[in-house]
Order: structure tokens, then C-alpha cells, then sequence
């Protein structure tokens, strides 16, 4: 059967690798074809890594890149949160997917929409 | 002659450092397109009478950061000395094709794709560098892209201050409210960078955020 697969990745599963190894696990699954869906998604220094890598890897005719969406994220508002973790942002969902198969249609603060293509 | 001159340089920089607050290294950031060679060139123009880049239609024209120190801004009363850095657009996928139809050759194309990506590259680096972001969003787009939303995030992370430009105000499809509704958290100021539409007001907000 043909297909796009689509990998709904736990928050406990990112949450066992090192940055660096999390990182390199989501471009090689683009890579591969596949759309991933992170539950707990990514911080923004973690994002900025993720497009910094990115850029390394493009090759015309090959990999053009990635489509990315996430919702913004979150101050962590507890007061445990206040007290103890200075500037911890609550991260939020993200989609990741090779830029030929993924295109955004529509996305505001609590909604993505996606269209995934298999051309 | 070259010792000397490195010497007073040293010797100037040393005490700015020491007695200057007020200088502070500021990074414009935004989506390829939205103006931000636009928005430098203005800065810079307004204030040192010079120009910083070549502006294009065709994206990723800024692929190397521009880099201007010593700007300063006088407004309210006050001063500011900033250090302008003309970022490259971000963005998470460069594809060939889309330089091809802006009528280069294969060539050129893949040529400046590969230039882009090492500018995206650059880009993302100074963002650790950075005392502040005037982060331009062009008025006529969707602004929950995410760019906006990696460089926000990081400056909220980082606890830096961020001035939302939402830029293009002079097209009649421009809507800065939308922009000021996605990210309320942050101050905005809708300018039109090419006319200089409400400029004055981006410079007293400049003072006041990175003062």
C-alpha cells in the first residue's frame, strides 16, 4: 500500500534523548519521507537548532527542507514554575514534515491545518 | 600607523564599554520579503546618512548579516547607540525552483539556494548574540508563521527585550491589527518602512524598549 507514514512521537520518547540526539532523530525521519507529530513539541532553541541543521542538509532535487508548525508556546504560569524555573516556556505541539509533502493552509494560535500530498 | 589607530580603537571601545550603557546590539529578524534591508536602510540612512544593502523583490536577497555599529538614535530626549544587525530572512525549506522562477538560470539558482541556506544558518547564530530583536512581519501575511513564532519564542526564553515591526502599513491589504492580535504579549508599531509612514513613532518605541 503507498503512502505517507505518520509518526505520533510521546513526549516520554523525545524526552529520553539529548538535544543534539532528538534533533538529528526528527531531520533523519523527515528525511526519510515521514510527517512527525511531537505531543509536547519543541522549545524555540531547540526550533532554531532544528532550522540551523536543516539548512545543512538541503541538496537541490533531493530535500528542500522541512514544513514546521508549532503553537507558541508558554510561559510556565505556576507559581512552583514562578519560584523555581526562571523563564521555563511550556512547549506545545509541533509538526514536522518534509517541505514537498507538508504545506500549511491554515494555522493561528490553537489550530493547524495541514494538506499532506503524496506527489 | 595601523597599531596606533588599532590601539585608539581599543582604547575607544574600552570606554564606551565602561561608561556607555546605552549600546546595544540589536538583530532585525523576520521571514525573507518582509522588509528588513528595507527597515536597516532607513535606520541607518535616517541617522548616519548612509545605506546598508541592496533591497530585491526576490527573496533571500540579504544572505550574508549586515552589520552597522554605532548607530544612534535620538528621541525622547534621550539617546540610544545601537548596533544594527541586517539579519538574512529565515526560513525552514530553500527550494531551487522558486529562484528559477524569478527567471535565473539552474545555476544561479541552486548557486543562491546554497547561499541562502548558509545565511539562515548565520542568522540563526546571532540570535545568541543579540540584546534585543526588532522582529519584521509583513502586514499583508498570515503572522503566525513559524519564523515568528522560533524568534519569539527565543526572546521570551532569553528574557530580551523584542519590538514587533508590523511593516508594509502603505498597501492597502496590510492589516497590523491581525499581527497585534496573534502576539498581544509583545508592543507593535505599524510602519511602512518604504514611506517612512509612522517612523518616528518606531524610533520613540526603539528608545524606549532597548534604552
Amino acid at each position: 500500500m503507498q503512502g505517507i507514514q505518520m509518526d505520533l512521537v510521546s513526549e516520554d520518547r523525545l524526552a529520553k534523548m539529548p538535544p543534539v540526539e532528538k534533533i538529528r532523530f526528527i531531520i533523519d525521519e523527515v528525511k526519510s519521507g515521514k510527517i512527525l507529530v511531537l505531543e509536547k513539541g519543541l522549545t524555540p532553541e531547540e526550533e532554531a537548532t532544528l532550522i540551523e541543521m536543516t539548512m545543512t542538509q538541503i541538496q537541490p532535487d533531493d530535500f528542500a527542507g522541512i514544513e514546521m508548525e508549532s503553537y507558541p508556546s508558554q510561559p510556565d504560569s505556576s507559581l512552583i514554575g514562578k519560584l523555581f524555573k526562571k523563564n521555563v516556556v511550556r512547549t506545545r505541539l509541533t509538526v514536522i514534515g518534509p517541505a514537498n509533502k507538508l504545506k500549511t493552509l491554515k494555522k493561528d494560535r490553537d489550530m493547524i491545518s495541514a494538506l499532506v500530498s503524496n506527489k | 600607523m595601523g597599531v596606533i589607530r588599532s590601539f585608539k580603537k581599543n582604547f575607544s571601545n574600552f570606554f564606551k564599554k565602561l561608561f556607555n550603557k546605552k549600546n546595544a546590539r540589536i538583530g532585525i529578524y523576520g521571514p525573507p520579503n518582509a522588509g528588513k534591508t528595507t527597515l536597516a536602510n532607513r535606520i541607518v540612512r535616517d541617522w548616519t546618512g548612509d545605506a546598508m544593502g541592496s533591497v530585491s523583490h526576490i527573496a533571500h536577497e540579504t544572505r550574508r548579516a549586515r552589520r552597522r555599529e554605532g548607530v544612534t538614535i535620538q528621541s525622547n530626549g534621550g539617546s540610544i547607540s545601537l548596533d544594527i544587525i541586517d539579519t538574512p530572512g529565515l526560513a525552514t525549506k530553500i527550494d531551487f525552483h522558486e529562484f528559477m522562477e524569478q527567471g535565473m538560470n539552474e545555476a544561479e539558482s541552486k548557486r543562491r539556494a546554497k547561499e541562502a541556506t548558509e545565511g539562515v544558518i548565520e542568522a540563526v547564530k546571532w540570535l545568541e548574540n543579540l540584546d534585543g530583536v526588532i522582529l519584521v512581519m509583513d502586514a499583508t501575511e498570515d503572522p503566525y508563521t513559524q519564523v515568528n513564532v522560533t524568534v519569539i519564542g527565543n526572546m521570551e526564553a532569553r528574557s530580551l527585550p523584542l519590538l514587533i515591526v508590523a511593516n508594509k502599513v502603505d498597501l492597502p491589504e496590510s492589516s497590523p491589527s491581525t499581527i497585534r492580535e496573534a502576539f498581544p504579549q509583545h508592543p507593535m508599531v505599524a510602519i511602512s518602512a518604504l514611506e517612512g509612514k509612522n517612523i518616528e513613532t518606531f524610533y520613540d518605541e526603539i528608545a524606549k524598549r532597548f534604552g
